[in-house]
Parts: structure tokens; C-alpha cells; sequence
């Protein structure tokens, strides 16, 4: 009777734990077949996975690299690493989209081969870069670039279709993130938008609530643009109560398409659906798109740096008068060593140079332009940062 | 009741002629008492039926929006290689096998780590310290336990790894022990309870024929309880398979599978759906291949939502199924 | 989540076990039957059985002392974690904090002040919404359903402790609150004189109140199930009497159940408001964080609670922001700590009564 009774208390703890044991083994079996075969030909063509290879003779990079930053680069990071992947696959790269902050910590204590960086490096972390990097200092190089759009959700009045772009002036913008124009039909807007249906609707302004270099990009131009409208410093965070906040683009971009007469700004790639403004320029009202980033790549300048220094900052004209351009962007760095310390083999500075070189080659700005929306560095900020990344080597 | 007869008694002491009418419920009163009780029985059936409406409205949303990506081909792969909205090779868009084994591994070590201390701790409670001093200041800790803030937990094992093993160490291990503090409490809680309902009987009979209190304990109350801690501990994990915050922090995210629960950041299913839910819109342009979703992140956070839903309900189930049947075989 | 499940079964298999247990001591003794034969061998080689006894003792106490050393080590990791907060160089500390709060505060009281403000005032708030419908749920399990029925129903209302908070938060984010703007548009239109209702209503309503429902509806299966138990250990006797005396169901209720429950109706707030206080998923995903001392629930950014806040900030945040992060943890550990320490003081007199 007792053995019945075993039975009976064992049997579905055994069968159940072998069935536990069958599935864990059956997942782990999987595991080895669960990662997506790289479909580089549906994403790139071949002409991206051969230039790769072209850039340095390395599709013998293996081990793994990893790279940490702002999260504005993960989608583009997602298709490069994609793409890297197809002409290196011996080598696992991660990106780890903490945030520009958490990006350069995580360089500067020797964590992460790369950084992605809304912003330079500032001179204290300049000065603690040189013990983590085994020559010099570590080096910013633009590698994306993207139109901050400002968007609005005015569906009932068809403002939200493409092709139709509301018209503000820098100071308008500056306004209504201050507050001045709370209602879509205040006469500061109807004025530049004569013939437009404006709605009796209030605006509700739409900001980030975490800290971003989206933000801090919008409030440059603002300052620049809007001049004494616009009386607060650039910074990552929000500076007023004007409006409700969002965690992230994708949050903005949720809360602004959840009600009507909203207004918010997010790269522009992430703003289908919505309406967008045409900034005033100069004399013209330009709507934000690939091409009027790259007339404003066209003119750009570079901050000057030390002899010998391999950083790349640009400056940016946000008062530019130029027709066509749309100066409202992000520009994104990469953060990297022209050498690096622990790195006897010199893995790390061949990763490295390899994978800046394919991102600033033609496929890895399309291979972003087509998977991110942003837009394509031109030829000679290409070669720019091709100068700085020929200098990587083992230390 | 009692306060309005007392009031009568002390009337009827004042004064010896009552006139009873006076008390004699009249007719609108009645019907006010009785409307009065209608109402309240209509507040508080519907108090029932809008609890329903969130639940309702939570399993169909998650059914109608998951099911249009739960298959298996979302089953069957991860994130890795995954470019925004474009399909993958085998003509998905990626999955959740790598959250799934992070999920079963993390849990696993939760498990590994509270079953046989919160096991322990209720027969400690019960068999060696029932009453005593001791007991009561552990049972009063367990209950405190069993307070802390999921995030409270997280925060702990990153402070507790990053003192012990290295500034912001984070692997699934770390998320274990997160979870086991979340789930100690509950196993110690259900283990007790189903300890002290062994008849105290079958332990002195035991005693009586001399067997050792290790073995009277092991091979008699333990057993006796085992269904119900058993049902008790399933319940503590479906609980705890849908923590989010404490993994978050303690165990990270990463898009490709990670079987190494010590090193590395491991994706479970929760913090799978918030990371897809935090993404936002696809790039599907002119440059995308053909089959490029825009939404897709939005619907693969549904889809592994719906998995997660399924997974702790067949948990819930299982937890009550062991309870039942097992108590009822033994009959 | 544990609350709700964990009493659920344990009254169950209480319930089911004085059937359960008693026929079983049978089959039970038999297996102590097969005890005498290691019992008689016992004398001739007492070693091994004492050995065991021993060491299994000493895993017990282990155990037991564990989850002093466990919660001993909880404190002392997140004191060591945010001792930088309050020891280090105050100029770092400020500017963390600045980086923080977005230059709204400058020291840690100040910075945690409106977190923790929030935190209690979208935990009353939900309280207050789902303390009388758990009420009424667990009245209508324990005095007005079938009693066939009652256990499915208690099973419905488990169900919703059972799903995952991120579920929740999904659930809230992109389908409540589409949902329900427009009705705090009109709360805010036409009770905007009450000035917790003051408006303008946030469009999208990713607002306090929103936030607070959702909450609500989490808590609910915690307050319902424990006062579920409570309802139904009302003295029988009383609640006949005041039947038989013509009393309405309702006044039985109100006369014979509720005052008898009232302390562990208390209690079992208190422990719903601990997990409301707790609560991270749902609050990150739906409220649009502020930093105020506002009341006004309908609102847009008027606060955040000390749990999202973490789980916000945390991926970005420093060494020392990290630092300052634990420290609020800390605060938010003690606050549910009291809350929790306060439900077990409630009940402990409510059962000593």
C-alpha cells in the first residue's frame, strides 16, 4: 500500500519534472537555431556588404564588441550592427541604447569599445578619456544625422495629410513652448497661415520628460532662431510646465498621436501620421525633410581643435538664411580611442576601425538612411571621418 | 438593533402608558428600508461587474491585438539581426525565444534559491520554534518581507552584486535573486499554513513509535503538506514570471539569446514587452524591403504580452489544479 | 500579488482539508508503519538518525536566521548603495540631483519631497476608488451570490491578480487612456469647481487619475480577497438575529458584518495601499511625470511616483544619480514598511478581540 501511494505522490512529480527537463532541453536546443539568418541581400544589396569588406580587409574580426549610448542611435545601430554582421559574422556586436550619459561612462571605465553621444565630450571626461584610451584622448566623429521634426495632431481638419505643413515662425514655436499660444486658432498662427481652417482647440504642448539631446538640439535652434523669444538656456531636460511630458520619441510620439491638438517635436522619420511645420527660413517656410538637412551638411563647419586632434565637432548655422535648408537636426556622434588600453591584440582598435569605417561609408549611411529615416552624411563629412578613423590603431 | 431596544426599555421605565403605534413601522418607512436595500444589493452587484470590465477589457484587447503575431516562428527566434519593421529571412519579424529561456532561467533560480529557504524557514516556524519568541520576530520579518516594493528588490541585488562582484554587474543571476526575495515571503506564507494543517496527531504518532523528528518531519508532515506547498510555490512563480522593475535593473535587456544565466544580460518575457512598447514607430520607407511593418514593435509587444498572459494563467491553473487533485486522491 | 493568491489557496486547502486530512491519516499511518523497522534499528546504531536530526535542525534554524540576514542585507546593500548620496562631495551631489530633476531640486529632501508626494497620492487615490468596490465585491461573494458560485467568482477576481503589471501598463497606456479622455475632459468641464477636479483635463489623460484607476483595478483582488475571509468569519448567529428581527440583508450587513469586519477592512487597505505604493510598471507606462505638489489630479505633468521614477532614471542615471536613486528606494522601502507594519498591528488586535 505504500508503494501505491509513492506511486501515486511520485509519478506526476517525476513526470512533471521530466517534462520540465524536456522543454528546458528542447528550448536550449533551439536556442542554436533561434537567431535570424542575416538577410543582407534583402536589406542592403551587395554593393554594402562588399564595400565593407573593402574599408579593411576584415572579415576576421570575431569575439564580441560592444557599444553603449544614446538611445536616438539604437534603430540605426540595430541595421548597422544587421548589416556589419552579414560581411563579419565571426564577430557578436551589441549596442546598448542607456543613453548618451551612460554611453560615455561606460567608454571612460573601459566597458565599451564605442560610445554613441548626442553630445561632444565635455573637458572633464576629455581628461579622464586619456586613461582609458592608450594615445590621447578619445575622439567624437559625426555618424548620424536626423531632422527634428515638430508635429501636430489636427486630424479633423485634414491638417494631418502629407503634403500640408503649418507655418510657424522660430518665435511662434518659441511661444507656444512657453505658453502664449495655448488655442490652434490664436492669431499669431492664423496670421502666418492665411487660408488654413484653424480649429478652436486648445494645444497641448508635448515634451520629453527624460533627459535628451533631441531637446537640447531644439533649444539651440530655438535660442539661436527665435533670439530673446526663447530665454532659456539649451539644456536635456525641459525647462518650464508648459504642456505634458513623454519618456522617450516613441512615448512623444504615442501621446501626441492619442489626442487631438497636440504639438510636439521627434525625429521626423517617427512622425507618419502626423503633421509637421514648416519652419520659416530666411524668407520661405521650409517642412522638414532629407533634402533640407542636406543643404544645411552642405555648408557646415567644423570646431577648431589642437593640432594632431581627431575630433570632429560640427557647428551647426541654425540661423542660417540659406533657402531650402531645414535647420532643425540632431547630429549624433560616435566616441571611440584612437588606441586602447588592455588590447595586446589589438582587437579592440580593429573592431573599431572597422566599424566606424562601415559606418561612414556610403552603404552604412543609406544602410541607416533607409532603417532609421536619417539622413545620409555627405561625401565630404564622409571623408572627414574616414581621416579621423584611419588613425585608429593597436596600441 | 440593540441600542434602539435599550432606548424602549428606558422609555417604558419613564413612562407606563406607551403608545406602540408610534414604533409601528410605517408603510413609507418600509418601503424606504426596502428601497434603501434594493440599492444597496444593485452597488454592490455592480461593484462585481466593474471589476469585470477591466479584466474583460485586458484579456480581449491582448487576445485580439497578440494573437496576429503569436506563432510559431515568433516563438522560435529572437531578436538578433532583427532591422526594424523588415522581415527576417524565414518571413517573420523576430521573436521571443530569447525571453522565453531568459524568463525559465531566471524564474528557475528564483526557484532554486526560495523553495528550500522558504521550505526550511515555514518548518523551522512550525516544527522547531511554533510560538516562541523567535517565531514570532521571523513571522513578523517574513510579513515585512513580503511588503517590499518590487523595484525596492531590484535595487537590492544591483547594490548587492555591484558591492560584491563589480560596479553595474548585470546578468540573470542578479535577476534571481530579486525575484527569490519577492518570492520567500509567499512560499514561507503557503508552506506554514499548509504545515500547521497536518494533524498535530500524526506527528505524535510518529513520535510514539520513536521515529527521529528529521524523518517524522521529511517523511510525514512534509509529505502530508506537499501538495499544498507545492500549489503554494507554482503560485509564487506566476507571480513572480511577470515581474518586471526588479529586471529591468538587475538583468537588462538584450536582443539575442543569452543561455548563460551568470554572465551576460538575459531578456525575460515582462521587461520583452516593455523594451518593444518603449520603441516606437519602424522605418519603413522608401529603402525597406517589401513586408516592412511601421507597427510591428507595437504588435510584438502584444504578441509576448498574450504569451505572458497564457503562461501565468496555465501557472494560476496548474497551482490550483495540484491543490486539488492531489487532495482529493488522497481521500 | 502575493497577498491575494497566497490567503486564496491557504483558505481553500483549508477548507478543503478537514475532509482532506482526516480519511488521509490512514493511508498517512501506514507510511509511519514503515517507520518501526528503522525505529527497532535505531538503538543498535543511533548515530546516523541523530545526525540527521542534527543537521536538519541546524538547516532549519539556518533557514529561519536566512531571512533575518536576508532582510539585514537588504538594508545594508541599499544603505552602502546610497551612502554617496548623503556623504559625498556636495558639489556632485547637487549637480546629480540637478541632473535628476531637471534643475528642480538641489537637495535630496527637496527631490524626494514631490516623489514621494506623488507616490502617496496616487496610492490614497487609488485606495479610495478600490476600497468600496473590493467591498462590495467581496459582500456580493460572501452574502449575495450562490454559494456554487461564489468560489468562480472568487477565481474571476484572483484572475486579476494574476495579470502581470507590464500588462497593465500596456493595457493602460494605449487603450484606458484614448479611452477615457474624454470623460475627464467633461469631470474636469463640469466639476471643475471641486479643485482636486480643477482643469484644464490633460489630452491624452496620462494624468494622475488615469494612473490611479489603473491602480485601482490592481489592488482590487488584494483588499476583495482578504476581506472575503474576514466577511465570511462574521458571526452567523448575530446576522440570523438580526434577520429574524426583519432586518433588511442590507441592514444585516450594516448591523452584524461590517462592524465586526471593520478592523480587518482597515488592514486589508493598508496592505492593497502597500502594493499600490510599490507599483512600477503601470505608473511608468501611463503617467506623464511631473514634479509639483499639485492636487490636481486631471492635470497633465503634475507628478511622479518615487517607483516609476527609479525605473526611469536608473538606465541614465550616474554613479551618483544611481546613488541618489537607492536613496528614494530607501524611502520608499520605510513607507511601505510602516504601511505594511501598520495592516499587521490592525489585524493582530482584530483577531485578539
Amino acid at each position: 500500500m505504500q508503494t501505491s501511494r509513492g506511486n501515486g505522490m511520485h509519478k506526476p512529480t517525476f513526470a512533471r519534472g521530466a517534462a520540465v527537463v524536456t522543454a528546458l532541453s528542447l528550448a536550449f536546443g533551439l536556442a542554436a537555431c533561434g537567431d535570424n539568418a542575416p538577410a543582407s541581400s534583402a536589406i542592403s544589396g551587395a554593393s554594402g556588404a562588399s564595400s565593407v569588406s573593402g574599408a579593411d580587409g576584415g572579415p576576421n574580426l570575431q569575439g564580441e564588441f560592444a557599444g553603449s549610448g544614446a538611445s536616438s542611435q539604437q534603430s540605426a545601430n540595430e541595421a548597422w550592427i544587421a548589416d556589419f554582421h552579414a560581411s563579419h559574422n565571426q564577430a557578436r556586436i551589441s549596442y546598448d541604447p542607456a543613453g548618451s550619459g551612460a554611453g560615455v561612462t561606460a567608454l571612460l571605465n573601459g566597458s565599451v569599445i564605442w560610445a554613441g553621444s548626442d553630445e561632444p565630450l565635455n573637458a572633464a571626461q576629455l581628461e579622464q578619456s586619456k586613461s582609458t584610451c592608450a594615445r590621447g584622448t578619445a575622439f567624437e566623429v559625426p555618424v548620424y544625422v536626423t531632422p527634428i521634426a515638430f508635429a501636430y495632431n489636427l486630424p479633423s481638419v485634414g491638417l494631418n495629410d502629407s503634403g500640408k505643413h503649418l507655418r510657424m515662425e522660430p518665435e511662434t514655436i518659441a511661444a507656444i513652448f512657453q505658453g502664449q499660444i495655448t488655442r490652434w486658432n490664436d492669431a499669431r498662427l492664423a496670421r502666418l497661415n492665411p487660408g488654413v481652417g484653424l480649429p478652436d482647440l486648445p494645444i497641448t504642448v508635448v515634451h520629453r520628460s527624460d533627459k535628451s539631446g533631441t531637446t537640447k538640439s531644439l533649444f539651440k535652434y530655438l535660442k539661436a532662431a527665435a533670439g530673446p523669444a526663447w530665454p532659456y538656456e539649451p539644456g536635456e531636460n525641459w525647462p518650464n510646465n508648459v504642456g505634458q511630458g513623454a519618456k522617450g520619441t516613441a512615448g512623444l510620439v504615442m501621446t501626441l498621436t492619442q489626442a487631438e491638438g497636440t504639438f510636439g517635436y521627434a525625429d521626423a522619420a517617427q512622425t507618419s501620421g502626423l503633421g509637421t511645420v514648416a519652419v520659416k527660413v530666411g524668407e520661405s517656410y521650409v517642412p522638414a525633410s532629407e533634402r533640407g538637412v542636406s543643404k544645411m551638411m552642405d555648408k557646415v563647419k567644423y570646431e577648431a581643435q589642437p593640432q594632431g586632434s581627431l575630433r570632429k565637432l560640427v557647428k551647426v548655422d541654425y540661423q542660417t538664411a540659406e533657402p531650402g535648408a531645414y535647420p532643425v537636426l540632431l547630429v549624433s556622434y560616435d566616441i571611440a580611442c584612437q588606441a586602447y588600453q588592455r588590447d595586446a591584440s589589438g582587437s579592440k582598435a580593429a573592431f573599431a576601425k572597422s566599424w566606424l569605417s562601415y559606418l561612414a561609408s556610403e552603404a552604412g549611411q543609406q544602410q541607416a538612411a533607409a532603417n532609421a529615416g536619417s539622413v545620409p552624411l555627405t561625401p565630404a563629412i564622409r571623408e572627414q571621418v574616414m581621416q579621423s578613423v584611419q588613425a585608429i590603431e593597436a596600441s | 438593533m440593540a441600542s434602539a431596544q435599550g432606548h424602549t426599555s428606558a422609555q417604558l421605565a419613564a413612562k407606563p402608558v406607551i403608545d406602540f403605534d408610534r414604533f409601528r413601522p410605517t408603510r413609507s418607512s418600509i418601503r424606504a428600508r426596502k428601497r434603501r436595500n434594493a440599492l444597496m444589493t444593485g452597488l454592490i452587484a455592480l461593484s462585481f461587474v466593474v471589476a469585470l470590465i477591466p479584466l474583460i477589457s485586458v484579456l480581449w484587447v491582448s487576445l485580439s491585438k497578440g494573437l496576429k503575431r503569436l506563432n510559431w516562428d515568433f516563438l522560435t527566434h529572437n531578436m538578433s539581426g532583427v532591422v526594424g519593421g523588415n522581415p527576417t529571412a524565414t518571413g517573420g519579424h523576430g521573436g521571443i525565444l530569447h525571453a522565453i529561456i531568459g524568463t525559465l532561467e531566471v524564474t528557475a533560480g528564483a526557484m532554486i534559491i526560495s523553495v528550500p529557504i522558504g521550505v526550511m524557514c515555514a518548518v523551522f516556524l512550525v516544527e522547531y520554534a511554533s510560538g516562541g519568541r523567535m517565531a514570532r520576530a521571523i513571522s513578523l520579518l517574513v510579513d515585512v518581507m513580503s511588503g517590499i516594493p518590487s523595484i525596492v528588490a531590484g535595487l537590492f541585488a544591483f547594490s548587492m552584486f555591484a558591492a560584491l562582484v563589480g560596479p553595474s554587474t548585470v546578468n540573470g543571476f542578479s535577476g534571481s535573486v530579486a525575484l527569490s526575495l519577492l518570492m520567500i515571503p509567499t512560499v514561507v506564507k503557503t508552506s506554514e499554513d499548509m504545515l500547521r494543517i497536518v494533524p498535530g496527531d500524526l506527528r505524535e504518532a510518529a513520535y510514539a513509535l520513536g521515529v527521529t523528528k528529521q524523518r517524522t518531519i521529511t517523511k510525514i508532515v512534509l509529505r502530508t503538506a506537499l501538495p499544498g506547498i507545492v500549489s503554494g510555490v507554482i503560485l509564487a512563480i506566476a507571480r513572480v514570471i511577470g515581474e518586471t522593475a526588479p529586471l529591468l535593473i538587475a538583468s537588462g535587456f538584450i536582443a539575442s539569446t543569452n543561455p548563460n544565466l551568470f554572465s551576460g544580460r538575459m531578456t525575460t518575457l515582462p521587461v520583452y514587452v516593455y523594451n518593444e512598447y518603449s520603441q516606437g514607430l519602424a522605418v519603413c520607407g522608401p529603402g525597406s524591403p517589401a513586408g516592412c511593418v511601421a507597427g510591428i514593435r507595437m504588435e510584438r509587444a502584444w504578441a509576448a504580452a498574450l504569451a505572458l498572459i497564457v503562461v501565468v494563467l496555465v501557472l494560476n491553473l496548474l497551482g490550483r489544479l495540484v491543490s486539488k487533485v492531489f487532495s482529493v486522491q488522497e481521500k | 500579488m502575493s497577498k491575494t493568491l497566497a490567503p486564496q489557496s491557504a483558505t481553500n486547502m483549508a477548507e478543503q482539508n478537514p475532509q482532506g486530512v482526516d480519511p488521509d491519516a490512514v493511508s498517512v499511518s501506514v507510511d509511519v508503519s514503515a517507520a518501526p523497522a528503522e525505529a527497532s534499528a535505531a538503538p543498535t546504531a543511533p548515530s546516523p538518525g541523530r545526525t540527521a536530526d542534527k543537521v536538519f535542525k541546524i538547516c532549519a534554524w539556518s533557514a529561519g536566521i536566512l531571512i533575518f540576514l536576508a532582510l539585514a542585507a537588504v538594508t545594508i546593500f541599499l544603505i552602502l548603495r546610497a551612502l554617496p548620496a548623503f556623504t559625498g562631495d556636495p558639489a556632485v551631489r547637487s549637480s546629480a540631483l540637478e541632473s535628476l530633476s531637471g534643475g528642480r531640486a538641489s537637495n535630496f529632501a527637496s527631490y524626494v519631497g514631490p516623489l514621494l508626494f506623488g507616490t502617496i497620492l496616487i496610492a490614497g487615490l487609488s485606495l479610495l476608488l478600490a476600497f468600496p468596490v473590493s467591498t462590495g465585491i467581496a459582500l456580493f461573494i460572501t452574502h449575495y451570490a450562490p454559494r456554487k458560485l461564489s468560489t468562480a467568482l472568487s477565481s474571476v477576481v484572483d484572475l486579476l491578480a494574476a495579470i502581470p503589471s507590464v500588462i497593465y501598463g500596456l493595457w493602460g497606456a494605449l487603450v484606458l487612456v484614448p479611452a477615457i479622455t474624454g470623460f475627464w475632459n467633461w469631470v474636469a468641464t463640469y466639476l471643475g469647481w471641486i479643485p482636486i477636479f480643477a482643469g484644464p483635463a490633460a489630452a491624452p489623460a496620462r494624468s494622475v487619475a488615469s494612473v490611479a484607476l489603473v491602480l485601482a483595478v490592481m489592488i482590487l483582488p488584494i483588499i476583495t480577497s482578504v476581506a472575503r475571509d474576514i466577511f465570511a468569519q462574521a458571526p452567523r448567529l448575530q446576522q440570523e438575529a438580526a434577520l429574524a428581527l426583519g432586518a433588511t440583508k442590507w441592514e444585516t450587513i450594516r448591523l452584524a458584518v461590517l462592524p465586526f469586519a471593520r478592523s480587518g477592512l482597515i488592514s486589508a487597505s493598508m496592505l492593497g495601499l502597500g502594493r499600490a505604493l510599490g507599483e512600477t510598471m503601470a505608473v511608468l507606462m501611463i503617467l506623464s511625470p511631473g514634479f509639483s505638489y499639485s492636487l490636481h489630479i486631471l492635470q497633465a505633468s503634475t507628478s511622479q511616483t518615487i517607483a516609476a521614477n527609479i525605473a526611469s532614471q536608473f538606465p541614465e542615471a550616474d554613479s551618483m544619480g544611481v546613488a541618489m536613486l537607492v536613496a528614494t528606494g530607501l524611502v520608499l522601502f520605510v513607507i511601505t514598511f510602516l504601511v505594511n507594519f501598520l495592516a499587521r498591528r490592525i489585524t493582530g488586535k482584530g483577531v485578539s478581540k
